[in-house]
């Protein structure tokens, strides 16, 4: 009974998401875009960090990837196509570098992903420079923002029931050892490198569709714009936030931000670095175990029995 | 030719050494990843041109100023800030999450008042740009204060860490920090100071570089991407580590800008960067450590 | 599912539901008209705020002022009506400024939008501009393919030229000098690895083969590189006596130091950005004397130097010598194409791309919805960064070359 219901709830919220554009203006749907692209990304940075433990600050390294290969194959390839195409690209430097990283741990594996995010933008501009000739790139495609949105929705939600799945299925159990333990969880038989690298690069792919996705809404692109390290703190901050362990916990930590963020910029155009850094050291001391454990407390049933609860 | 490059590339390696010395301290023994460091960088160079420009005080008297004001500074805001976060933090994984929020909080407060300060325009003077022969290349002598400085405090804390016995006590923290209380070791107090000098060097790297190089509100962003890229590449808490891995990027740089192509000078960093990190996960001084 | 997890799912999804709400929520009531509404996005902070903080926001600001201390805009019929200023910051990023952009346009609905700085954020904010009816004035963007944009947005207006326009101006002096025999013809030249130092290099190598200008060293580097030494070093190598770098203001004054300190006295020196900033020429003093940059002034043209005594008395800071006046006549002519056509945006934009107004660069009209009245090139000469190029527009300098050497401080 209750099953229905939570799946009625979910059909319900999905319908009333995915019929916004009828009732937003431009600037709600421009709101509920940049809401489902970092909800997105924060799910899909969660996919791998949360149960690895690996923080990675690659995420603008698959978005930029994204956007370039849409700007490169727009003019040339039908769109779905370029979109196939953009996340194969992805999935393959993912895999490369998920076999290259195995070894790398802690914040040794942080900064070699920013390194990495880094050296990707670097040889994008070199090439593009070098053997194209130019460096930006115009976007011309009839995509409009609802078509950009409902892509960006959906995905978000595939991502969604990606990470439910995976939390329910073998690896989940897996990735759980791995994240308590990893010498208990070789020695019980998981094969870590695989696992990982299988997450790594699924979430990667999705990081990769997000920026081909967001692509056309920017109409010119260059690397200094794709590959804006911002992004990948942002992400980040957002899935730590929200609770990077559990299935609603980034979303829950996207959502919020995004729309502090927002309210910030728009009503406090002068004072925005000073007030947000403020109020992030305050979250900081005032909700120290994510958005989602903070929730759960203020609504006074806290039943954290059956899950591992704080991040650890 | 070669050496003329040579010694450009120490020169500049020996900027990236100095501004990566200070948050080794930091996050080697003080275990805090301070993403604000940058700003303390920042803000001593504007410390030292608002100084300059308006007060006509010479920047190295700015740097003696510079100095205790960052250890301060940093001393103030560990106690403040950090110590509760450290305190409250069960794992050394749940210390780095807090501690990177926390530090990304303060990132912005510093810049936002630096904006309200100083506005966002680009900030550049300069002192001490003279060239000094050196076999025969010259060099400005701004950037060989940066290498001197970066080689005189770097082996100086080298020795006061492995030579004193208040440098053996802040390692003894760095690698046990729960078991040095056990031989009577005030870890807290240990890992403070290290965080306010940590501070103290960077604000002397800011002095530094604002006699070159141009600024602005918003470039301490710059800085600690640097600084963390020097660090991890030389090994999280080892100030040899560090300055040596300055000194390689600095090389590299010059040597792929002199025989291959300036535009691919960042690209051959991060390459080697991430080449020694497959190689050594560790960075080049660093012991794999659980 | 046990049933606390799919309670807590209950809640989490009860919980988005109000955090949709409250995003339709932001929606703002629309409001009764006693004001013009002027908004605009830029770049206050970021890696972006250093161009925009000199160019593009004291203009806006000292606009602003004036129209308010006039007793606000001027429509048919001679009635004023006060501003309302809304300015937002886009942090240098593209996702921001589009954001922004919407929120002036639909949110907060003003009647004019102020372009953004740069070449990228204004292709980025075009569209919008299209779509919401919007004239935009885009002066911070040096692009060649303006010609394009125009018929693609009608409504877009580009005031800076394009990389050739520039290049052109430069091989002219430059041809000159060598035919004059002051310099050999060999052209070192580095270029920053950005939309603007690769729009400008691609134009120059095809203006430099044209002039029969021979270039021995071409090469780029990354955006934020400090370390102009190994570039010297080789550029002096070649035989050039000519040095021209395509460079970013932070670039621009490290190259002009590290030349100093490598004692590399090339015969013309030609630097990007930021040469034309007036601390520029404080900074170096004797040492900024021959130097040559994109922009330049009349320094005889009196409604220019009031221009620059108000915008110093105004913001606190000199105005920089290429791109200020042009975004503060782009905003002369919306002013006064709204005094003769109200707020009707339509005929507004009709009027910037037929009507010709007076502004502190003159009489201006565009051509094509392009401005095409500029300064193309400048040197610095007496302290003051004076326009060399086109050497046929009535204003124009003679260059002196070759630039003196370097003196030690």
């Amino acid at each position: 009974m209750k099953r229905i219901a939570t799946a009625a709830g979910l059909i319900t919220l999905v319908a009333a998401l995915a019929s916004a554009p009828f009732f937003l203006d431009a600037y709600g749907l421009g709101l509920m875009m940049g809401l489902a692209g970092y909800v997105t990304l924060a799910t899909a940075w969660a996919l791998f960090s949360g149960p690895t433990g690996y923080v990675s600050l690659a995420t603008v390294a698959f978005v930029g990837i994204g956007a370039y290969c849409v700007a490169a194959l727009s003019e040339v390839l039908p769109y779905p196509l370029v979109l196939l195409i953009a996340a194969g690209i992805g999935l393959a430097v993912a895999l490369v570098v998920g076999l290259s990283t195995l070894r790398l741990s802690g914040v040794y594996f942080v900064i070699f992903t920013f390194g990495l995010a880094e050296l990707i933008r670097q040889l994008v501009t070199f090439y593009e420079i070098n053997v194209t000739g130019t460096l930006g790139r115009y976007i011309f495609l009839g995509i409009t923002p609802e078509q950009i949105y409902w892509q960006l929705l959906a995905l978000g939600i595939v991502t969604m029931l990606l990470r439910w799945w995976i939390g329910r299925s073998r690896i989940g159990l897996a990735l759980k050892v791995i994240g308590d333990d990893e010498v208990v969880a070789s020695h019980v038989g998981i094969d870590i490198a695989r696992t990982k690298l299988a997450l790594f690069a699924i979430s990667a792919t999705i990081m990769t569709l997000v920026g081909a996705i967001q692509a056309p809404r920017w109409t010119y692109v260059e690397p200094a714009i794709v590959f804006n390290p911002t992004v990948s703190f942002l992400t980040l901050i957002m899935a730590l936030l929200g609770g990077a362990t559990r299935l609603w916990g980034p979303l829950l930590g996207a959502v919020p931000l995004f729309l502090l963020f927002e309210w910030l910029s728009a009503n406090f155009p002068n004072h925005y670095s000073i007030l947000l850094g403020l109020l992030f050291i305050l979250i900081v001391f005032a909700l120290p175990k994510g958005v989602l454990s903070f929730i759960e407390q203020m609504w006074g049933k806290a039943h954290r029995t059956d899950d591992s609860g704080a991040r650890s | 030719m070669f050496v003329t490059t040579l010694i450009a590339g120490l020169v500049l390696g020996g900027t990236y050494a100095l501004v990566a010395m200070g948050l080794t301290l930091q996050y080697g023994i003080s275990r805090i990843m301070n993403l604000a460091y940058g700003e303390t960088i920042i803000a001593a160079s504007f410390l030292a041109y608002a100084l300059s420009s308006s007060f006509n005080i010479n920047p190295l008297i700015s740097l003696v100023l510079a100095a205790p004001l960052g250890f301060v500074f940093s001393y103030l805001i560990y106690g403040l800030m950090l110590r509760p976060l450290v305190a409250r933090s069960k794992t050394a994984m749940a210390l780095e999450i807090d501690s990177i929020l926390a530090t990304f909080g303060l990132l912005f407060v510093i810049q936002g008042v630096m904006l309200l300060m100083f506005g966002g325009n680009y900030i550049s003077y300069s002192y001490m740009n003279f060239g000094v022969d050196i076999f025969g290349a010259s060099v400005a002598a701004n950037r060989l204060l940066a290498l001197v400085l970066a080689l005189a405090l770097g082996g100086g804390l080298y020795l006061l860490l492995t030579r004193t016995l208040w440098g053996t006590a802040l390692r003894a923290v760095a690698v046990a920090p729960s078991s040095a209380p056990l031989v009577g070791i005030d870890a807290n107090r240990a890992v403070r100071l290290a965080f306010a000098l940590g501070g103290a060097l960077a604000a002397c790297g800011g002095v530094v570089i604002s006699m070159y190089q141009t600024f602005t509100a918003t470039t301490g962003v710059v800085f600690t991407m640097k600084a963390l890229i020097v660090v991890i590449m030389g090994g999280v808490g080892n100030l040899l580590g560090a300055l040596s891995a300055g000194l390689i990027l600095g090389l590299v740089e010059t040597f792929v800008a002199t025989y291959v192509s300036p535009g691919l000078t960042l690209a051959a960093v991060y390459l080697i960067f991430l080449g020694i990190l497959l190689w050594r996960p560790s960075g080049l001084f660093g012991k794999a450590r659980r | 599912m046990t049933n606390t997890s799919r309670r807590r799912a209950l809640k989490t999804l009860s919980l988005s539901a109000i955090l949709l709400c409250t995003t339709a929520g932001f929606s703002a009531i629309a409001q009764e008209r006693t004001s013009v509404k002027i908004g605009y996005v830029v770049s206050k902070t970021g890696p972006n705020a250093g161009g925009a903080g000199i160019t593009t926001i004291p203009n806006y600001v000292l606009w602003a002022k004036e129209v308010k201390d006039a007793g606000g805009l001027e429509l048919p019929g001679g009635k004023r009506l006060p501003i309302e200023v809304i300015e937002y910051d886009d942090r240098s990023s593209a996702e921001e400024v589009v954001r922004a952009t919407e929120r002036l346009a639909t949110q907060d609905k003003v009647d004019f939008i102020l372009a953004p700085w740069g070449t990228g954020f204004n292709l980025a904010v075009a569209p919008l501009f299209d779509r919401f009816g919007y004239p935009q004035l885009a002066v911070s963007a040096v692009t060649d393919k303006a010609p394009q944009f125009v018929k693609r947005w009608k409504k877009s207006f580009w005031m800076l030229g394009g990389g050739h326009d520039y290049t052109e101006a430069l091989a002219g002096v430059l041809t000159k000098a060598k035919a004059a025999g002051t310099i050999n013809g060999k052209i070192a030249m580095i270029s920053v690895a950005d939309g603007f130092g690769i729009d400008l290099v691609t134009a120059a190598r095809p203006s430099f083969k044209k002039a029969g200008l021979d270039v021995t060293y071409d090469v780029t580097y990354p955006a934020g590189t400090t370390d102009f030494t190994p570039m010297i070093n080789e550029a002096a190598k070649g035989g050039a006596d000519t040095f021209v770098a395509f460079s970013y203001p932070p670039e621009t004054f490290a190259i002009t130091q590290q030349a100093q300190v490598a004692k590399f006295n090339p015969k013309v020196m030609y630097l990007g950005v930021g040469t034309g900033f007036p601390v520029y020429g404080k900074n170096n003093g004797p040492n900024a004397e021959g130097i040559m940059s994109l922009g330049g002034i009349d320094p005889k043209n009196e409604a220019n130097a009031a221009y620059r005594k108000r915008h110093e008395d105004v913001t606190g800071k000199a105005p920089d010598l290429w791109g200020s006046v042009i975004t503060y006549a782009s905003l002369q002519m919306l002013q006064e194409a709204i005094k003769r056509k109200g707020i009707d945006r339509e005929a507004v934009s009709n009027e910037l791309s037929t009507g010709s107004f007076k502004t502190v660069l003159g009489d201006t009209k565009m051509e094509d919805n392009q401005l095409r009245t500029l300064w193309f090139g400048g040197q610095w000469q007496n302290g003051q960064f004076v326009a060399i190029a086109p050497v046929d527009r009535p204003g124009a300098t003679k260059p002196v070359l070759p630039k003196p050497a370097w003196q030690a401080k």
